[in-house]
């Protein structure tokens, strides 16, 4: 580790050097490199990039140092700087390991990621919005330190009592204790400056949010470490190349592909940085298009390695996790009926797992039917009536994804109600059949008024009693594909109804109803007759007593069939997940003023507090310095397009503020500025990703800020100006932190605004909930 | 007809300055030169003489002339821009008065217009005030008078409405929009030819005309966006040592506000003109031959005309309907107290000398600040809150308070110091102050508005508000609340009618009032609920109260003081607030109010436009079944589309190109001797390779908008890329794909993000900018494209008049279109 301060260094010594001699040396570094991969800290996967580096340097130093005093001399000369990486990582990982097993509850999310954990130990199929990874994580490193997946997650303050927990949470505050290692060994290589670099790793130690947020069983520690993980990797490959095709090179590469697939497979945030890298490769390929000195044939390989390397490879592990997901998960669980019953017959427990049920669909049967869209959802009905000005005030009709007995059907003939003895007659296609909702007996029917949301459809309701109705209640089932006289097979054969009187066709839009709707998905009668999934249906669950029961092989999904639906799923879900009424919501402008934190555990002054919040010194100064960023940039470029002449000094500056700065503005701007347009419920904790990119930003302003005191100044009176302003933001820095931590630690006792808390007089916002 | 730039229709001249005016004349020379007097021209073309040499020269031979020859006037005139201007008239205003009935929007734009001409207050959260303010101008100037229900569409106008003068205003714009664009064209640098052609897609747009001849405001929104990039392209393409330009930035910086006045919509293509300024601007900062002086002056002129003047504009655009509509009206109860009363009628008819300061033993109602769901006054009334819920939680079974949307007696309140007995105001009055403890009485029924640590019956989260009856004697009397004012200038601020905002703050729990929102069930009469809840889970406007009627209780006894309930309050005092607080507030309010959800039978989703999927009938007469539609016309979409993928396609090969070092647009210097020149042979073969590849071209529409989405993107990040390679033809290349696929762009892609009810009509800017693409386009890959292919042919040939040979080119032109 402690030589890993060389690496940059090495870099560009490197660089003034032929170019055989580096592919040599390089040669010599990548078995070391593979070796060392198992490198002490490795508790961790995915912690290698810094281990590695640290040793191949090393390693660098080593073979070199014979022939190069000079370098061996600046090494000495920079001996604090390495105590400096170390500090960053002393500190680092204390603050976040610190009291992790307090408090010893359920706090916040944890009820969701630790239940979802525990489902990978148990192998029950579940369903949640996010990509599998870092669920998968939280399981194996549950699995690992002796978690049994028993313990049931049900709300926030459930006790843990013997269950191993700490392991989850220690993953995740191992993951989270990288994130300022990583913002340290960003800035060295964006802007060479170790001050900068410093000043942003302290930010970030000494920042409360970051702290909590990587304390407890959540998914942000995980994605924030693959998002910093995959910056620094490719502020790394950018370094390398003066060297292209060589170890390191493709090394830096491939991790850069890693570290996306991860980010993605985490969170969808993750496309965000997927975008920066992009950007960030497409500008690099530009570079290369334009160097005249390369063949066409060079700039196409270039670009073929990065296809492979950034889309390819990310692309396969992402589809690996999943597979890894489907074959774990084989158990039926709570998450079934978002799936379709292809999916659902692939999960043992579940009643389609080698489902056995009548064949054909007969008069009499009780039936569910489910729509084919995605994530459609069963017909469903419940004893609730539209209400007063959507269409007739009758009841209710909707799709539901749940498994409920509401969802069950009776097939009727037109006439008659009560089916004959003997065996029943099979349903054929082209038949007039009555549906009646066998909890409330009333019958499907629709009828010329609009539909609740999609005004161009007619309404469905439930109508009529113990199954008596009118002459609207009665529908053509057909067949998709079939002809007159063929039967309905359960479960493969897709139908449809078709309204008797106004010829519409049964149709589930897929959209929320409000909440006199309960928030299920709106079911219409289209009068187009377009054949859309929507408006195809099939028989899922069937039971008739008087048919025997026959074993289905139902058709299973093929892997791509399953991966392409459990996205949809997931998107579907994850734009279904829009604010409730009571609950507190938050929006994209609280966030940089820190506006409004996240309780994460407790709320009366008995219980154990812990409340998510940055610390507001740090926050601010971040916010400032945006601005601040700004103003530099805008003068820097000025003068530059203006062609005033500047020193070699003020025009590395600008080079570093407008390179280096300009791509960590792009990557705060990518994980800020999309969630203005999301219309899903947002949280504060949503911001921390931004959060990272604004402190690195932070970094490089601050410094190139108190380096150019010898503007105002005269030289040994700017050093010193620049000196106290170091020790001044430090001072302040942890002065608020020691202000601050028992936010991240937990408080008890009396609330902020009583003159006996812990917090008294530090609630400088009215919005601040401690 | 020919296609010649400037036909001379001049007398007699002089020898001398024939000579001098039309030598040097290019076809760059626009149509504004065209029409110039004798002298003027003469002065301006002589060049290449020292300035004192050409004024005395000048001079002398302006003397001459004026002696020897009668006053004579040249005037060129550039027919096709008449011509196409004579048709776009002919098509937009004839028969405008036809249908006479009201025809789709013209419903809804209607009432607005009646509401102007009666002086009415109303506000409408859909746009800006200008757009309404044209379509007034029109009523008034036909001398409508207001009365005119708009109820339905397709109602039959009354003989008395001047259907003509209402819709003309728009026709006319829309009409204007022909011979702009081709004036456009030009001034990006493009030929006549193309700035035929672009005209008569325009001209020809079946969407665009049905669009203009109704009282609609797409024409008017268009006509002022081309105007506004007419203009400042007009600014950028002048010599820079004239001040006289910088007219026609100021032009362009009023048609942007009038723009963005008009519609919303119009932002857009402001922040695109800005845009485009900013690189203009940014040119100019590098370039080192301009003085620093110069260019800071330049610098401010271009902020001052771009964006301080649109500012001010549009606040002035507020300022005229604010002065106009002065009478208060349907809208009046979305606004704030203060608002309501600078209104005339209303509410100023009621709170007219109310006494300014609220004193112990006022007389009040509280109006809640929070617009949502409805304006409505803190009430109680004679019933109790249900001992269960239905869902089985219990009450305290105290009285009810509620918020409650109409003017009721039961709204009275009267404010009491804890600490005394009466209930009237002292002489002199004690006001009451910011964080003073109050308790506050119901006017009707005496009970003590009270909360407690009991769940409120909507919103269990927070606590239940009620009127204190003492019979419980678990639970005690928790009626004193802290007066906070939040808009508060001094601390000690006396709590002022209409002007204050109340927070009112329970002492015991800290919880603050606040209107919930949501409606009680039938136990409460459907009346809004109110609560008292944390002030940190709560947020904005619905906590905040303010004093609206307001009067000084006189009389002890509770007889006599429902009397005085029942009268009405009259005394004078007027209370006015700033311009500036008005518009602040009914600009917030436009932007805040959300009008509901809701389908509409001939709206469609963006991507449903490039293909044209869905038309909107505007009109049909219910019995000779004549019908009118918005549909565009599927030749010149389709070529639109088309020219929109095949610049992205062009610009990514060029740029490519350009990087690996083949500049493959020339310098300017042939340039226009090339356009003017073409074989007859050479064009038919090579418009045929042209029409063989469009055709070639698979119409798929949703690759075509996913391959534009990326490459736009790209477009825009490398064109400040090539920006700095000076070459006059990739200049206008760029600029080219800078204002149109540009154009395109901003007005496009930010419906794909809205959510609202959109209709076909709003991708009618978006296409016009197309429209000045295709033609344009067509004329670039002619010169610069199929280029290779004749060069041999090729002879430098100035032609300032041009010339038959021409002619089948432009039959052409239209052809393919």
């Amino acid at each position: 580790m402690f030589s890993f301060l060389m690496a940059k260094e090495e870099c560009i010594s490197q660089r003034n050097k032929t170019e055989h001699s580096s592919i040599l040396r390089n040669r010599k570094n990548i078995p070391t490199s593979l070796k060392t991969s198992q490198a002490p800290f490795t508790s961790v996967s995915k912690d290698k990039i810094s281990q590695t580096a640290g040793h191949s340097s090393e390693d660098d130093n080593q073979s070199s140092n014979g022939s190069s005093a000079q370098l061996f001399t600046r090494r000495h000369g920079e001996s604090p700087v390495k105590v400096l990486l170390l500090l960053v990582v002393g500190l680092s990982f204390s603050t976040r390991l610190y009291k992790i097993t307090e408090p010893p509850h359920v706090c916040w999310d944890e009820t969701h990621f630790g239940k979802m954990g525990s489902y990978y130990i148990n192998r029950t199929f579940f369903f949640d919005v996010h990509p599998p990874l870092g669920k998968m994580l939280i399981g194996l490193a549950g699995y690992m330190t002796g978690y049994d997946g028993t313990f049931p997650f049900i709300k926030p303050g459930d006790k843990y009592e013997q269950h191993n927990y700490w392991g989850m949470r220690g993953f995740c505050a191992v993951l989270g204790s990288f994130l300022p290692i990583f913002a340290y060994l960003i800035l060295l290589e964006l802007s060479q400056s170790h001050t900068a670099a410093f000043i942003s790793a302290i930010l970030l130690i000494f920042d409360t949010g970051c702290i909590t947020i990587s304390q407890y069983i959540l998914l942000d520690p995980i994605l924030m470490f693959f998002i910093m993980a995959a910056v620094l990797s490719m502020v790394k490959f950018n370094q390398q190349r003066y060297r292209p095709f060589t170890a390191s090179w493709w090394f830096w590469l491939v991790l850069t592909g890693v570290n996306l697939a991860g980010a993605f497979g985490v969170k969808f945030v993750g496309l965000f940085v997927i975008l920066l890298v992009g950007l960030n490769t497409i500008w690099d390929l530009w570079r290369l298009l334009g160097d005249l000195s390369l063949s066409l044939v060079d700039v196409a390989k270039h670009f073929l390695a990065r296809v492979v390397g950034l889309i390819l490879l990310p692309l396969f592990l992402y589809v690996t996790i999943f597979a890894v997901h489907f074959v774990v998960l084989n158990k039926s669980g709570p998450g079934d009926g978002f799936f379709s019953s292809a999916f659902q017959s692939r999960l043992m427990g579940n009643n389609l797992y080698n489902a056995s049920m009548p064949e054909y669909l007969a008069y009499g049967s009780t039936i569910t039917v489910k729509n084919l869209r995605i994530a459609g959802g069963y017909l469903h009905s419940h004893w609730h009536l539209y209400p007063e000005g959507v269409g007739s005030r009758q009841q209710q009709v909707t799709a539901y994804s749940h498994k409920d007995y509401n969802n069950l059907w009776l097939v009727h003939r037109q006439d008659d109600n009560n089916s004959q003895s003997g065996s029943p007659d099979l349903v054929r296609h082209g038949d007039i059949i009555r549906l009646e909702h066998k909890e409330t007996t009333r019958n499907l029917h629709s009828h010329l008024h609009e539909a609740p949301l999609t005004k161009k459809h007619f309404q469905v309701t439930g109508y009529g009693i113990n199954g008596t109705g009118d002459t609207n209640d009665l529908w053509q089932l057909e067949v998709c594909g079939g002809r007159k006289g063929d039967l309905v097979k359960v479960l493969r054969s897709k139908v449809r109804f078709l309204h008797r009187a106004t010829g519409c066709v049964l149709y589930s839009s897929g959209k929320t109803l409000p909440k006199w709707g309960w928030e299920q998905v709106e079911v219409t009668c289209s009068p187009y007759l377009k054949e859309t999934p929507s408006s195809q249906w099939n028989i899922e669950d069937h039971i008739n007593p008087k048919l025997p029961n026959i074993s289905l092989s139902v058709l299973k999904p093929h892997f791509l069939e399953i991966l392409l639906e459990s996205h949809i799923v997931m998107i579907r879900g994850n734009s279904g997940l829009k604010p409730k009424d009571n609950e507190m919501n938050s929006k994209p402008w609280h966030w940089p003023i820190n506006y409004q934190g996240l309780r994460f555990s407790g709320v009366n002054e008995t219980e154990y507090r812990v409340y998510l919040l940055g610390n507001p010194v740090v926050w601010w100064l971040n916010l400032a310095s945006l601005g601040l960023y700004l103003i530099m940039v805008a003068v820097a470029s000025i003068t530059i397009q203006r062609g005033f002449s500047l020193g070699p000094k003020r025009i590395e500056q600008s080079q570093v503020l407008m390179r280096g700065g300009g791509l960590l503005l792009l990557g705060w701007l990518l994980h800020y500025a999309p969630f203005y347009t999301m219309g899903r419920v947002l949280y504060y904790h949503h911001y921390f990703p931004a959060m990272l990119f604004s402190s690195m930003l932070t970094g490089i302003t601050v410094d190139i800020l108190l380096n150019s005191a010898d503007l105002l100044l005269q030289p040994p009176y700017s050093d010193w100006m620049q000196r106290v302003g170091q020790m001044v933001l430090l001072l302040s820095v942890l002065y608020s932190f020691y202000l601050f931590h028992p936010l991240s630690y937990g408080m008890t006792g009396p609330l902020a605004h009583e003159p006996g808390s812990t917090m008294a007089g530090l609630k400088w916002m009215d919005s601040w909930e401690f | 007809m020919s296609y010649s730039a400037c036909v001379e229709a001049s007398g007699i001249r002089g020898p001398s300055l024939q000579s001098a005016g039309s030598t040097d004349r290019t076809p760059e020379s626009s149509i504004g030169r065209c029409l110039q007097t004798n002298t003027k021209s003469g002065n301006r073309r002589v060049t290449g003489e020292s300035p004192a040499a050409r004024r005395h020269r000048g001079d002398s031979s302006r003397i001459s002339a004026m002696l020897q020859l009668p006053l004579v006037v040249t005037a060129q005139v550039d027919l096709v821009l008449v011509l196409v201007s004579l048709l776009a008239l002919w098509t937009r205003l004839s028969r405008l008065s036809y249908p006479n009935a009201v025809v789709f929007d013209e419903v809804y734009y209607g009432q607005f217009v009646s509401l102007y001409m009666k002086r009415v207050f109303f506000i409408d959260d859909s746009g800006p005030p200008l757009g309404h303010m044209i379509l007034a101008l029109g009523a008034y100037l036909g001398g409508f008078d207001g009365n005119f229900v708009w109820n339905r569409i397709g109602a039959e106008y009354p003989s008395s409405v001047s259907v003509w003068s209402l819709r003309v205003l728009p026709a006319l714009c829309g009409a204007l929009c022909v011979p702009l664009v081709y004036l456009l064209t030009l001034e990006l640098r493009f030929s006549h030819l193309s700035a035929l052609g672009a005209a008569v897609l325009l001209l020809l747009e079946n969407s665009l005309i049905v669009q203009s001849r109704f009282m609609l405001l797409e024409s008017v929104l268009i006509f002022l966006v081309l105007l506004a990039f007419f203009s400042y392209l007009r600014f950028h393409n002048a010599p820079t040592s004239s001040w006289f330009r910088y007219v026609w930035l100021l032009l362009s910086g009023i048609s942007c506000a009038a723009a963005v006045g008009v519609k919303y919509m119009g932002l857009f293509s402001y922040l695109l003109l800005l845009g485009v300024a900013f690189l203009h601007t940014w040119n100019l900062i590098g370039d080192q031959s301009v003085s620093h002086l110069n260019v800071c002056v330049q610098c401010v002129c271009r902020v001052v005309c771009l964006l301080v003047v649109p500012v001010l504009l549009y606040v002035f655009w507020f300022y005229l309907h604010l002065s106009l509509l002065n009478r208060s009206g349907p809208h009046d109860q979305l606004m704030s107290s203060a608002f309501q009363a600078s209104l005339q009628g209303g509410l100023s008819r009621i709170t007219q000398g109310q006494p300014l300061e609220v004193a112990y033993g006022s007389q009040v109602t509280l109006r809640s600040s929070a617009s949502q769901p409805i304006p409505c006054w803190l009430h109680s009334h004679k019933a109790n809150y249900p001992v269960r819920y239905e869902n089985g939680r219990g009450s305290s079974h105290q009285q009810q308070v509620t918020c409650y949307p109409f003017k009721d007696v039961n709204n009275w309140w009267i404010i009491k110091h804890p600490g005394r007995q009466e209930l009237v105001v002292d002489t002199p009055p004690r006001p009451v102050r910011h964080g003073d403890v109050i308790q506050l009485v119901h006017g009707m029924t005496s009970r003590f508005l009270n909360s407690h640590d009991v769940a409120a019956p909507m919103s269990p989260h927070a606590q239940e508000v009620s009127g204190y009856v003492d019979f419980n004697v678990s639970m005690p009397a928790q009626n004193l609340w802290k007066v906070d004012i939040s808009n508060r200038e001094a601390e000690s601020e006396v709590w002022k009618t209409i002007l204050s905002e109340v927070r009112l703050v329970h002492v015991n729990t800290s919880a603050v009032l606040k209107l919930s929102g949501v409606s009680l069930p039938d136990w409460g009469f459907r009346q809004l609920e109110v609560v008292a809840e944390k002030l940190f889970k709560a947020h904005g406007s619905s906590l905040g109260w303010n004093v609206e009627e307001h009067r000084y209780g006189t009389s002890q006894e509770p007889k006599e003081r429902e009397a005085e309930l029942h009268s009405p309050t009259h005394i004078d005092v007027d209370r006015k607030i700033s311009f500036w607080a008005k518009f602040l507030e009914l600009q917030w309010k436009m932007l805040a109010v959300k009008q509901e959800e809701s389908e509409h039978k001939y709206s469609s989703a963006p991507l449903e436009w490039i293909t044209m999927e869905t038309n909107i009938a505007y009109w049909l007469h219910a019995t000779t079944n004549a019908q009118i539609h918005l549909i565009g016309n599927p030749v010149s979409w389709g070529v639109a589309n088309l020219s929109l993928l095949a610049y992205q396609l062009l610009a990514a090969v060029y740029m490519l190109r350009r990087r690996r070092g083949f500049k493959d647009l020339p310098d300017g210097t042939h340039r226009q001797a090339d356009r003017f020149y073409y074989e007859e042979v050479q064009m038919f073969s090579a418009d045929r390779c042209l029409i063989c590849v469009f055709h070639s071209v698979p119409y798929c529409v949703t690759v075509c908008v996913c391959v534009c989405v990326c490459v736009c993107v790209c477009v825009c990040v490398c064109v400040c890329v090539c920006v700095c390679v000076p070459s006059a033809v990739w200049d206008q290349f760029v600029c080219l794909g800078c204002v149109c696929v540009g154009g395109w762009v901003v007005n496009f892609v930010p419906f794909l993000l809205m959510e609202k009810t959109l209709f076909l009509y709003h991708y009618l800017p978006a296409l016009c900018y197309l429209y000045l693409l295709s033609p344009a386009l067509l004329e670039h890959t002619h010169t610069h494209l199929l280029r290779y292919t004749h060069t041999h042919t090729h002879t430098l040939t100035n032609t300032h008049t041009l010339t038959n040979t021409h002619t089948p080119a432009q039959v052409h032109d239209v052809a393919a279109q």
